[in-house]
């Protein structure tokens, strides 16, 4: 599901703050779970890069890196953490209203923190790995639902373009149907808006605060750049998992 | 100042449209783009086919585009109007280029490609050059400060203050999610002056609202000046950018379609 690269590769249902609450901080000390607790409500911090600022140059500039990570996606989760207390506040009064009211901030910020999440993972710096296409099953599932890689690629930069205002452009596996999917969302929306089946392998920021800096208004030429740094290890990854 | 910004045709309190859109409806433009229908042929008649081409030319700013220096830089809008609203416009008629419409100033080029709530291509791009003329035509040179005279009053009698209307506006503006804009409108129903926010291409037209005000918070109107901070961005537009200028303006037309009752908005 979208919500197990939050908590990167440690436990996975942590990020969705089931079981006891006080277990969470006991099982876990130390650094790496990105959680923590305030009055009880999980509630939410930023994930390291697993690279530095720099390192995906000269695809994304490491002005945008800095920028996307300590900024925009600081701001996704301290909104994510304020509206969860918000909720819980509101629910323990019995005031629907206000829990009905804070659905679109939860799903906006909330949403933006599981997107970003997944979207360091997706990036890889070149000289680790960043663009080298995939191999394996992910591989052959590719050419057999789109004929090449190049073709998925080309696919994903279209509707990536194509796509009005801000949001995102997801490669998708339906674990259902165990078929690839090129998906859009809408601003923050995460992929499982879309379908309840469906899983991110990979995804591409269209928002233009992703590639402005560096790209302007030309954002074909970041779609064209952005799959030099793509961490398609981590979608195969991911796939084999489920389709295991 | 560009086209004009109200076309009584369509600002007479809630209804009738011009009888051109029901001719359109007639046309059924969006269907009429597969087959010629059998009044086209009868144009045809004389032999070649000529057709009418729709065209919009890109507006200029009615300012240079350093102007807005040092709170909206030129290299913003050299990208922004230059690029963008460039695009845009160039999108559009490009799409035009394959379509009936023709004649409509772009107000109503924006209800007609609206249709109703189930929007034809061409309504984003339509939407999106409309908005970018009526932002540029919102800030000036030495834009900021309070409005004065008609408009301070309306503002004061709709918000009870003109910093709680300014509260509220940027209030909207921060808490938009996504691409968007957010206006000071003047609703037609009501009578009064509101703060309103829209997604995308979206535009207070299309539900008949005047607008006197517009700010784009799509982040390309910001992010190269003020980067991740919209509320500087937004502030400056309040504080150093706004045209009240152009705002008193609007409402005057606007005062020739709505009756407000009484107090009138006195001439400023």
């Amino acid at each position: 599901m979208a919500l197990r690269a939050i908590a990167g590769k440690k436990t996975l249902t942590l990020g969705l703050g089931f079981g006891p609450r006080g277990a969470v901080a006991a099982s876990c000390p130390g650094l790496g779970l990105r959680l923590r607790h305030v009055r009880g409500l999980v509630t939410f911090s930023l994930p390291d890069l697993p690279y530095d600022y720099g390192a995906l140059e000269p695809a994304i500039s490491g002005e945008i890196m800095q920028l996307h990570h300590q900024k925009h996606h600081q701001t996704y989760i301290t909104n994510y953490n304020k509206a969860l207390e918000q909720l819980e506040e509101a629910m323990a009064k019995g005031d629907s209203s206000k829990v009905v009211h804070l659905q679109s901030a939860i799903k906006f910020n909330g949403g933006g923190h599981i997107n970003h999440s997944i979207f360091w993972q997706n990036l890889k710096p070149a000289n680790e790995g960043g663009g080298e296409p995939p191999h394996g099953s992910l591989g052959w599932a590719i050419d057999t639902d789109y004929g090449s890689v190049e073709a998925l690629v080309q696919k994903m930069n279209a509707e990536g373009a194509a796509l009005q205002g801000s949001g995102w452009v997801w490669l998708a596996l339906d674990k259902e149907m165990k078929k690839l999917k090129v998906e859009t969302t809408a601003n923050q929306d995460p992929l499982v808006t879309k379908g309840a089946n469906l899983v991110p392998l990979l995804g591409i920021d269209v928002w233009e605060h992703a590639y402005y800096l560096q790209y302007k208004n030309v954002r074909p030429d970041y779609l064209k750049n952005v799959w030099k740094v793509m961490n398609w290890k981590y979608a195969s990854e991911v796939y084999e998992k489920e389709v295991a | 100042m560009g086209f004009p910004l109200l076309s009584p045709s369509y600002c007479c309190g809630s209804q009738p449209s011009p009888p051109i859109f029901h001719g359109l409806l007639r046309f059924k433009p969006v269907t009429s783009l597969r087959k010629p229908s059998s009044q086209k042929r009868q144009l045809c008649q004389s032999g070649r086919a000529s057709k009418i081409l729709a065209y919009y030319g890109l507006t200029t700013p009615p300012y240079e585009l350093d102007a807005l220096e040092p709170y909206m830089s030129q290299r913003t809008l050299e990208l922004h109007w230059g690029k963008h609203h460039r695009d845009y416009v160039d999108s559009l008629n490009k799409q035009l280029a394959k379509n009936p419409l023709y004649g409509h100033t772009m107000e109503e080029l924006i209800k007609v490609t609206y249709n109703n709530g189930n929007p034809l291509p061409e309504f984003n791009n339509a939407a999106q050059v409309w908005n970018h003329d009526f932002f540029w035509e919102s800030m000036q040179p030495g834009g900021g400060k309070l409005p004065q005279g008609g408009l301070l009053q309306q503002i004061e009698k709709d918000f009870d203050s003109f910093s709680n209307f300014r509260d509220k506006f940027v209030e909207s503006a921060m808490t938009l999610f996504g691409s968007g804009w957010v206006w000071l409108v003047l609703r037609t129903e009501e009578k009064r002056l509101s703060v309103v926010r829209t997604s995308n291409a979206m535009c207070p037209l299309i539900w008949g609202d005047i607008p006197i005000i517009g700010l784009d918070m799509w982040e390309h109107a910001y992010y190269l000046d003020y980067k991740d901070d919209r509320e500087k961005y937004i502030n400056t537009f309040m504080d150093n950018l706004v045209s009240w200028h152009a705002a008193t303006v609007r409402m005057l037309r606007a005062e020739a379609f709505v009756n407000l009752g009484e107090p009138k908005i006195p001439v400023a």
